[in-house]
């Protein structure tokens, strides 16, 4: 017995969001399983146009798995998933286009200059030579890094390397941009710097699905989801999360999710 | 017990550890606490008798790291960042390979193991790279306790662990602190500073304040304010065009904010922001956090 | 002291559990150790075989003399050629190989006999179908050699047959041609390289990778107890391998071991030595499995097969390639195993290469010894 409200019927929330409830990630009933092993249990979720979607779970929940198949990476068992529009079996290419992604471990080429990693990944989407000078200009100014275009990245700071990443990740002005622990190790300042490279991006209409280990940080989302053993265990607002459980912060929300489980 | 006298460390020509002094007393627990890149990782492995300092002196129980480095490596305990286990082996072929290497056996010290091991005990012939994020956590902390150390040396234990797991991890430090065993773990979390007999903030290979997480937050002495209201995004934004906010950031739910020269107070911020049309707008005094703290410190540097 | 040297063994056989613990549970690990050196031997000695059996050749004898005859009864006779088709003088020799009704054509001018007991030499023209170069040049070296063989044994000392022909000097001692018994001595060596000091340096330099050679390094555990639990697995596993290759040899190949089985072993023995040393020098180098592997398969691999004599005769190499070719370990190894197996020589005749053996692997040692760290990099 679930003792907290269905989630999976109540119409989202969206307070502060301007645009129509228009939906860019449609999971219904995804399984994924590996062998005998359940890794995503009947997963069901909307995500919203310019969302700031937190995805939290324990490690090995199940999170990783759901985001790669989110991004056509992986293949569900079975289920239903769209993304930006597509569905992720038929048109897994067109999904690719209308994502961007980055991660804590992999983000830019460590060997290469800014401008030229800007350069890499506008061929690979296809944004013409003059377009892809005015946007690399104002990327450079909006992150007042003018003078280290020619700088390689290996080169740089931690923090500077991880707004470059994401800057460049939503370069291409992708529908969705899925965002794993990208704030894994840096300082409370840079960190708190880069979500408001998340704010900025979201008031543009790009949605955001992010995860992190960081409890303060579930507290920046429009709505989070807590998985817990393959399931999604909840997924509200963290206003409505917190009310829910009775509750002082999101810490503890997920702190009661995980322990009652056991 | 360990003691750190002027230590400097460089890779080629960057500086890693800047001049550091400190020292920890017997059966404390201490933490490091810093970004990445702030010099715990190197100053660890200079106490751990794996990298040599290029300036200072160090020791841990009064014996010195470079020249007695075989002694050392006898009475303490390492964990390293990366779990150091063999994927490959099961729970318990690790723990008896250790055992071995500290030339013990897992029954001659399992009384000093036991609240840890047991609960991977379930999953001992299970390969530890088949494990969970938590449980291989655990099973590197019974490892690195295999042969009594008197100093553990933790280096990010619970980074990439989710909150349940590091939760369950502090209780553990707890539980082997009273044992008499000291402590030396870092972490990135700011919020595990208190946790902590006394903390070292870390920035840049340089240690920005050395207290009792209490002591750090009694000297912190400007005025915080926490600031809500429903649009939190401009509300950042209004905030930092305010030439009389000095610094405004994210907070979990609030905005922590403080004024300029700290002469700003709660009805000024309350009138500046209805003014710019703030809904269910909340504004009141708080008490800082650690991570607080090392922001201020940080951007005094 | 006895204790101590009892918790010395103990740490020791705890580390060399581990570490057979992680051979026997790589599966990649068992095929090469296993796998490779029957797969490596099978495919040299048949697949890629270039022994010949029954090749079919063509014969143009413009002549039809005694001498003429006796030579064609001879190659005929040898089993490595059977006649497809005898020629007449004007024929299109070409279309021969062309349709592929044979693969080498043996020209006798005119008036041979006579040519050659009045002038003492005497051209004989081999024509092979080069599109197949290795065959081309294997099948004419055959025939030269059966050819030459001939005059030698049959005709007077001072008439020679000169020109196009030439004899492989390998002949002396592997009279059947038998390139197995070549390959043998080759695919030991490279094997063992392999296994030892590939196997060796990833083995250590896996745990610089994974971060428990930190762990290694913080405890009490001796350097010498590190490399030698790392070594000992190695050591056996190689033995092994080294009989098992003789035996494959000796019973599916059926080649001789003329000289003494012992002196054979301890040698692959000394060589086993010099390659795990010389892996553990690469561990000391290579931060990590790739960097270990690149430099053993670049670095050991390649020249063990084109500089050591395993393939390429060294008298045929360029000159700064046969200099080179000096510090390539195998390359004693291979002629210390070939004199032993084929020649049936002994000690005294291969003191010199094994001594190479013997300095290299103190080399290795001593260089290993100084760059192996008890402290991070």
């Amino acid at each position: 017995m679930n003792p907290y409200p269905d989630f999976r019927q109540k119409s989202p929330p969206l307070e502060g969001l301007g645009e129509a409830n228009q939906k860019v990630i449609e999971v219904r009933d995804l399984v994924k399983k590996f062998g005998s092993f359940v890794a995503n249990d009947h997963l069901n979720f909307d995500v919203y146009k310019g969302e700031i979607f937190g995805f939290l779970g324990a490690n090995g929940a199940g999170k990783t798995t759901a985001m790669k198949i989110l991004c056509g990476l992986s293949s569900p068992t079975s289920g239903k998933v769209k993304v930006a529009g597509f569905d992720i079996y038929k048109e897994t290419e067109k999904v690719k286009r209308n994502i961007g992604y980055m991660s804590q471990k992999f983000s830019l080429y460590e060997d290469l200059t800014i401008a030229e990693n800007i350069r890499f990944y506008s061929g690979i989407y296809g944004i013409k030579p003059a377009e892809r000078k005015v946007k690399m200009e104002q990327l450079l100014k909006n992150l007042d890094i003018e003078s280290a275009r020619d700088s390689l990245i290996g080169s740089l700071p931690l923090g500077w390397k991880q707004k470059l990443a994401f800057s460049v990740a939503i370069f291409h002005d992708p529908k969705i941009v899925f965002l794993d622990e990208p704030t894994g190790g840096v300082d409370p300042i840079t960190r708190r710097k880069f979500w408001d490279l998340i704010y900025e991006a979201s008031d543009r209409g790009i949605t955001v699905f992010v995860t992190t280990h960081y409890m303060d940080e579930a507290e920046y989302c429009n709505r989070v989801s807590i998985m817990n053993e393959g399931k999604i265990e909840a997924l509200d607002t963290p206003e409505n999360l917190k009310q829910q459980y009775g509750v002082k912060n999101m810490d503890e929300v997920f702190l009661k999710i995980a322990r009652n489980k056991e | 017990m360990i003691s750190i006298q002027n230590i400097s460390k460089s890779y080629k020509d960057v500086p890693a550890v800047r001049d550091i002094s400190f020292e920890v007393q017997k059966g404390e627990l201490f933490g490091l606490i810093g970004p990445d890149g702030a010099g715990k990782t190197t100053l660890m492995r200079i106490l751990m008798t794996l990298l040599i300092q290029d300036e200072g002196k160090a020791t841990m129980n009064k014996l010195d790291v470079v020249n007695d480095y075989k002694e050392i490596r006898k009475i303490v305990g390492y964990m390293p960042g990366r779990f150091s286990l063999y994927q490959d082996l099961t729970v318990e072929e690790n723990l008896n390979f250790f055992a071995t290497v500290f030339k013990t056996t897992v029954a001659e010290n399992y009384e000093l193991i036991k609240d840890i091991y047991i609960q991977i005990e379930p999953f001992k012939n299970r390969l530890a790279g088949k494990l969970s994020g938590g449980m291989k956590q655990k099973l590197a902390l019974s490892c690195a306790l295999i042969h009594k150390p008197e100093i553990l040396v933790l280096d990010e234990p619970t980074t990439g662990v989710d909150a349940v797991s590091r939760k369950e991890f502090w209780d553990m430090l707890k539980k082997l602190q009273k044992q008499g065993i000291t402590i030396l773990v870092s972490t990135p979390y700011m919020d595990e500073a208190v946790l902590c007999n006394r903390v070292a903030l870390m920035q840049k290979g340089k240690v920005l304040d050395i207290n009792t997480p209490q002591k750090l937050i009694e000297n912190y002495t400007r005025k915080l304010y926490a600031i809500r209201s429903k649009d939190m995004h401009q509300l950042i934004q209004d905030l930092r065009a305010w030439e009389k906010t000095d610094s405004a950031f994210a907070f979990g739910q609030y905005l922590h904010v403080t004024g300029k020269d700290d002469e700003v107070e709660a009805t000024e911020f309350e009138n500046y922001l209805l003014k710019k049309n703030h809904l269910e707008l909340q504004v009141f005094d708080i008490p800082p956090t650690i991570e607080d703290v090392f922001m201020d410190r940080m951007a005094e540097q | 002291m006895g204790d101590l040297g009892g918790f010395f063994m103990k740490q020791f056989i705890g580390f060399l559990r581990k570490e057979f613990l992680h051979i026997f549970r790589d599966p990649r690990t068992m095929v090469i150790i296993f796998g490779i050196p029957i797969v490596q031997l099978m495919l040299f000695g048949k697949v890629i075989s270039t022994d010949i059996q029954n090749v079919k050749i063509g014969i143009l004898d413009q002549s039809h003399d005694n001498t003429t005859k006796k030579i064609t009864s001879k190659l005929l006779s040898s089993g490595y050629f059977v006649l497809a088709k005898e020629l007449q003088p004007g024929e299109d020799v070409e279309e021969v190989f062309r349709k592929g009704i044979a693969k080498m054509v043996v020209n006798f001018g005119p008036n041979f006999e006579q040519n050659l007991e009045r002038d003492g030499k005497q051209d004989v023209q081999l024509l092979a179908d080069a599109s197949d170069p290795n065959t081309a040049r294997i099948l004419t070296s055959y025939a030269g050699g059966i050819i030459n063989d001939y005059v030698k044994k049959e005709k007077l000392q001072n008439i020679q047959l000169p020109n196009q022909i030439n004899i492989e000097v390998r002949m002396l001692y592997n009279e059947g041609l038998k390139s197995v018994y070549m390959f043998v001595p080759g695919i030991m060596a490279m094997i063992l390289m392999l296994i030892s000091a590939m196997m060796t340096s990833i083995s250590i330099s896996k745990e610089k990778e994974l971060g428990t050679m930190e762990v290694l390094l913080a405890s009490p555990l001796k350097p010498i107890q590190i490399v030698l639990g790392k070594v000992t697995p190695y050591l056996l596993l190689s033995f092994i391998n080294a009989l098992t290759i003789i035996l494959l040899g000796v019973f599916v190949f059926g080649v001789p071991i003329k000289g003494s089985f012992f002196l054979l072993m301890g040698e692959s023995f000394l060589f086993i030595m010099m390659a795990l040393s010389l892996g553990i020098l690469i561990s000391t180098v290579a931060p990590n499995q790739m960097v270990a592997m690149f430099i053993s398969l670049l670095g050991l691999m390649l020249p063990t097969i084109l500089l050591s004599g395993f393939i390429f005769p060294i008298r045929n190499m360029p000159l700064p390639l046969q200099i080179v070719s000096n510090i390539i370990p195998p390359r004693w190894f291979i002629v210390i195993i070939r004199n032993i197996m084929l020649k049936g020589t002994g000690i005294l005749y291969i003191w010199k290469e094994t001594l190479v053996l013997v300095f290299m692997s103190f080399t290795f040692i001593a260089l290993s010894i100084k760059n192996f760290k008890i402290r991070l990099e």
